[in-house]
């Protein structure tokens, strides 16, 4: 079983957002950016773990974007994968991302293709049903637990208002989230073996975008807490009802 | 015309799939067109002509006892043949669990421009420019889409839903779907009973680090009982298996927007507000005056969780009973 894990670049959980050129462009500057926490924390360990015990052959990992994604795709070769490939393109339209990467995944025959389950920089979460759709391959969405017996998958997942258990032929597309694996930290071994580790660049496929982001607006900032006495819930129950009007 | 994909629960529509009806019928009214409601699976015809209310003029009801379970592939395919039937231009869902899994596809099957989340209508000023969060609820972005077809998930919660006039037409459709398109083999589902689903609730009561450990939960649950409100928990509290992972809300977990957000022992690091500060109103309760949580609230409440929770439950039961 190959398994293709694909890999964002995010912006740090703790990072300041702000934006530039008249609200146009996310500004970078001073932001560190990470392996988007879904991809490396879930996607990629419960790939390391499926060959680390036999059920699959390969882990590659792929990453949609410039040469600037490179040293977070070299972090996630440090906690493991066998190689990488970056495919050469710049956006940030969803249809694009998956549309170059289920061509490279169509050329090179992988059974499972693995992501977290969003991007916590454009939150969209679309990009693993659109791969799948693209491959015309099963998805299952917010896997919580996959386990793997010969070709048949089993995939605990959270569904809408509870939880589901599927099982499903090879190939298909999963994206994961808490409970799939536990984080791992590379060790010194792994951050050295990645500098070696084959990372192939590929050029991006001839795809239109087909959305385009044309503005940025923060969240109006909140007008000061009012503060009310511990002793007096009654007031507070009061102005929930006829001033926040919410109960 | 506007196609949009309703989702029911044991054949009464979701009221996240109401909103998304309003919201398509909004967006109809504006370009002229009307709305066509897409619903699957066993639900009553008179159910779905309620539809009319909310501004669908017409429903396609795909019946096939295998789309009783969830199967992405097939429920795009409908969705698809929908949009093909009703020569629509706009194609709506939700972003929930079901809509992540589905409209995706349905785009990327037409090659058509999503914006996935959004939290305001269409600007056709601007082409056909939408509203949506971004870096986790830390910002919003402006998305155009620049395809002919464009899709659009709703953030359930974001309008108001209130029922209006009318009855919607009720027309079968075959989608021609296959077997190979149920190849997933559901094993086992277990839907929590009874409880708000949080991604819906509009009352939110959740607990943080501050409550010191499962046991004291009880105090969060008497006031979320009093309330009608759903359970959320910060990251440490999850992670520490307190509370269902299910219930954590935040960057690294659930994003939510209720009309109320009560934060208990919850000191307000800036990944939980990502999760939480769409929220209209936010009260915190805290015993720590540094806590940056209040500096994103609404109301704030110092003092001891164990204490205040309680008074507060008996202050809600008592303008309960004054309603009645």
């Amino acid at each position: 079983m190959k398994i293709l894990v694909c890999i964002s670049q995010v912006p740090d959980t703790t990072a300041k957002i702000a934006f530039s050129d008249n609200n146009t462009t996310f500004n970078t500057q001073g932001v560190t950016f990470i392996i988007n926490p879904y991809d490396e924390w879930y996607a990629l360990v419960r790939a390391l773990e499926l060959k680390e015990s036999g059920a699959a052959t390969a882990v590659h990992l792929v990453t949609v974007g410039k040469a600037d994604a490179e040293p977070v795709i070299r972090k996630a070769l440090a906690l493991g994968g066998d190689e990488a490939i970056r495919i050469d393109a710049d956006s940030n339209d969803p249809y694009s991302i998956a549309a170059n990467i289920a061509d490279y995944a169509k050329a090179h025959n992988y059974d499972m293709v693995l992501c977290g389950k969003e991007s916590i920089d454009y939150n969209n979460g679309s990009v693993g049903a659109m791969v799948a759709e693209l491959l015309d391959m099963n998805f299952l969405g917010f896997a919580a637990k996959i386990d793997v017996a010969g070709t048949t998958v089993t995939v605990k997942r959270e569904i809408d208002g509870g939880e589901e258990t599927d099982a499903c032929e090879l190939p298909l597309v999963i994206s994961c989230q808490k409970g799939v694996a536990e984080a791992r930290i590379p060790n010194m071994r792994g951050i050295m073996a990645a500098r070696t580790k084959p990372l192939t660049v590929v050029a991006g496929a001839a795809i239109t975008s087909v959305t385009s982001i044309t503005g940025y607006e923060m969240p109006p900032a909140k007008s000061g807490v009012k503060m009310i006495s511990a002793d007096n819930m009654d007031e507070l129950v009061k102005l929930l009802h006829t001033e926040a009007k919410v109960i | 015309m506007i196609v949009v994909l309703v989702e029911h629960s044991q054949g009464v529509f979701k009221k996240k799939s109401l909103e998304a009806v309003l919201y398509a019928s909004h967006i109809a009214k504006e370009m002229g067109t009307g709305v066509t409601a897409v619903a699957m699976g066993n639900v009553s015809d008179s159910e779905m002509q309620t539809l009319g209310a909310y501004g669908a003029q017409k429903v396609l009801h795909t019946t096939d006892a295998r789309l009783d379970n969830f199967s992405s592939k097939a429920y795009a395919k409908v969705v698809v043949a929908a949009a093909q039937k009703e020569s629509a231009k706009v194609i709506v869902g939700l972003h929930d669990t079901t809509g992540k899994a589905v409209m995706p596809r349905v785009a990327a099957r037409l090659q058509a421009g999503l914006v996935a989340g959004a939290v305001g209508y269409p600007d056709l000023s601007k082409g056909f420019t939408v509203k949506k969060n971004v870096f986790s609820g830390k910002a919003f972005a402006f998305v155009n889409i620049t395809s002919d077809t464009k899709v659009i998930s709703l953030m359930p919660n974001t309008f108001p839903v209130v029922k209006g006039e009318g009855s919607a037409t009720v027309e079968q459709m075959e989608a021609g779907l296959s077997d190979a398109d149920f190849s997933v083999k559901v094993l086992e589902v277990s839907k929590a009973s009874g409880s708000v689903p949080l991604s819906e609730a509009e009352l939110v009561v959740s607990g943080g680090r501050g409550l010191k450990g499962p046991e004291n939960w009880y105090v969060l649950e008497a006031l979320a009982t009093e309330l009608g409100a759903a359970t959320a928990c910060s990251r440490p509290v999850a992670d520490a298996h307190w509370r269902p992972h299910g219930e954590h809300v935040g960057q690294t977990g659930g994003t939510i927007r209720p009309n109320l957000y009560i934060a208990v022992g919850i000191s307000g690091a800036i990944q939980h507000l990502a999760g939480v500060n769409g929220s209209k109103t936010i009260v915190v309760i805290n015993k720590d005056p540094e806590a940056p949580f209040f500096k994103a609230a609404d109301y704030g409440v110092l003092g001891d969780a164990m204490e205040i929770v309680p008074k507060l439950t008996e202050a809600v039961k008592k303008f309960k009973a004054g309603q009645n």
